[in-house]
């Protein structure tokens, strides 16, 4: 850019910012307050708290928040399911009021160590029954909701490339096919056949799976609007399943040669396993570590990515809480530097799909692999 | 003198802000190794793709999953500091 655009540039942010110094009128607070409502009382104004908007858009919630147009909130309201002592309880999280009332002897606990939880109430008040045990929450929340629509969006464009294939086998893909076709050679050829070897076909229905899982639930991350927005991959919940999948599966296809490798290491002298075995001890924490390193490489790189986003748009509003013209001219930097955020976190969705499932390649090509001398 | 007492009584039965600062403090060192190992790779990356151009696909294909692998590990840092200001 050159020296006289940026010159106009400046100019013209420093003009905003001193102009509207004399038109503020709502900077009475400082903007990180946290704002203490009673647990009964409406919300009248709540200053604006980033960190706790970025938590809540990173942790699951009972409902799934729109958007607020004004005072009201337009959410959906998810069905809340409780089993406690026997007894089944099917209700709208409505009930519950963003976390105000009580309905049916549960609330949502706003603090201590059970933050965001159901809990049982005492009959008749607000106060938090602690003798009880925690009732068994089988809700359908905004993740596991999000969890179901993009597995139905999996089996449906999955069955229908599949039913694409096997009625003309011969002629070259279009659209959708030809879209995913690239993806499933890449992971079959580069990922499978290259790490695996011989036998690879009997793991390529779970290395797919797991890839285009990760994958668009990755994406559907970044959507913004209603069926996309919930943080699936970045629950850490949802990564250790995936990667106990992949231990379970490793050690119960280990052959011989495998376990050989881990008890009695070749080429290892026999001072580190024998009087204290170290090296089948190293090795056996190498494979806890590794499944390990999966979950947390996944959740991190996901949830560090939306924190980034939502760092910087509250960004804007927390520099507009002190001065409208501050919110302005902080905006013509922290969009363009989201829109470039979001960019890479497009390329780190794939990056990290095709990472979990390369190194779960890796795993399966040691568990089975025949020993060579 | 009892002044300064007073204020060391006071810093040091709460330790609190002190754990707060170095968690704070804790992923910078974790990055600057993570930045220096990825810059590593890719010079190492780059001078390949000088040395023998046609080998560009394979090597840059490794090149971003090494990098993968060392933000994985940077990451284990930035969740031990989440896990100090939040548990």
């Amino acid at each position: 850019m050159s020296v006289r655009y940026k010159f106009i540039f400046i100019i013209a942010l420093l003009f905003i910012c001193t102009y509207s110094r004399a038109n503020n009128t709502d900077s009475t607070n400082s903007t990180g307050e946290i704002a203490h409502q009673n647990s009964g009382e409406a919300i009248q104004e709540e200053e604006f708290n980033a960190g706790k908007m970025i938590i809540e858009h990173i942790l699951d919630a009972h409902e799934w928040h729109i958007m607020t147009v004004g005072e009201k909130s337009i959410s959906i309201y998810l069905p809340v399911i409780l089993y406690d002592n026997g007894k089944l309880h099917l209700f709208s999280s409505s009930k519950f009021h963003h976390g105000n009332s009580s309905y049916n002897g549960f609330k949502i606990e706003k603090e201590g160590k059970n933050k965001g939880k159901v809990v049982k109430v005492i009959e008749g008040t607000l106060e938090t029954d602690t003798t009880a045990p925690l009732p068994l929450d089988l809700s359908i929340t905004k993740l596991t909701f999000s969890l179901f629509f993009s597995v139905i969006l999996l089996i449906i464009i999955f069955t229908y490339i599949a039913r694409r294939y096997k009625k003309n086998p011969n002629s070259a893909p279009k659209g959708l096919q030809s879209m995913l076709e690239f993806l499933i050679i890449f992971i079959r050829d580069d990922v499978a056949k290259a790490s695996i070897g011989k036998h690879y076909e009997k793991y390529t229905p779970y290395l797919l799976s797991l890839f285009f899982f990760i994958f668009f639930n990755n994406l559907l991350g970044l959507i913004p609007f209603f069926p996309g927005g919930a943080n699936l991959t970045g629950n850490i919940a949802v990564t250790m399943v995936l990667a106990l999948f992949t231990f379970f599966i490793t050690q119960i296809l280990g052959k011989k040669n495998y376990w050989m490798h881990i008890f009695n290491t070749q080429g290892v002298p026999w001072y580190m396993k024998i009087p204290i075995p170290i090296m089948p001890i190293i090795e056996l924490i190498g494979l806890i570590t590794k499944p390990f390193v999966l979950m947390v490489r996944l959740f991190a790189n996901i949830t560090a990515g939306h924190i980034i986003v939502l760092g910087f748009v509250s960004l804007i509003l927390i520099l507009g809480k002190i001065n409208m013209g501050l919110g302005y001219g902080i905006s013509v930097i922290s969009v363009p530097l989201s829109i470039f955020m979001s960019f890479i976190e497009l390329l780190v969705a794939f990056i990290q799909a095709y990472v979990f499932t390369l190194l779960t390649a890796f795993y399966f090509s040691a568990a089975v692999e025949e020993a060579h001398h | 003198m009892s002044t300064l007492l007073n204020v060391l009584l006071e810093v040091a039965t709460d330790f609190k802000p002190f754990a707060t600062a170095a968690a704070a403090l804790a992923p910078s060192f974790a990055v600057i190794g993570a930045a220096y190992g990825i810059g590593i790779i890719g010079k190492g990356a780059v001078e390949s793709i000088a040395r023998q151009p046609e080998a560009a696909g394979d090597i840059r294909a490794s090149m971003i999953v090494t990098a993968a692998f060392i933000e994985g590990v940077t990451f284990f840092a930035i969740v031990v500091s989440l896990l100090i200001l939040f548990l």
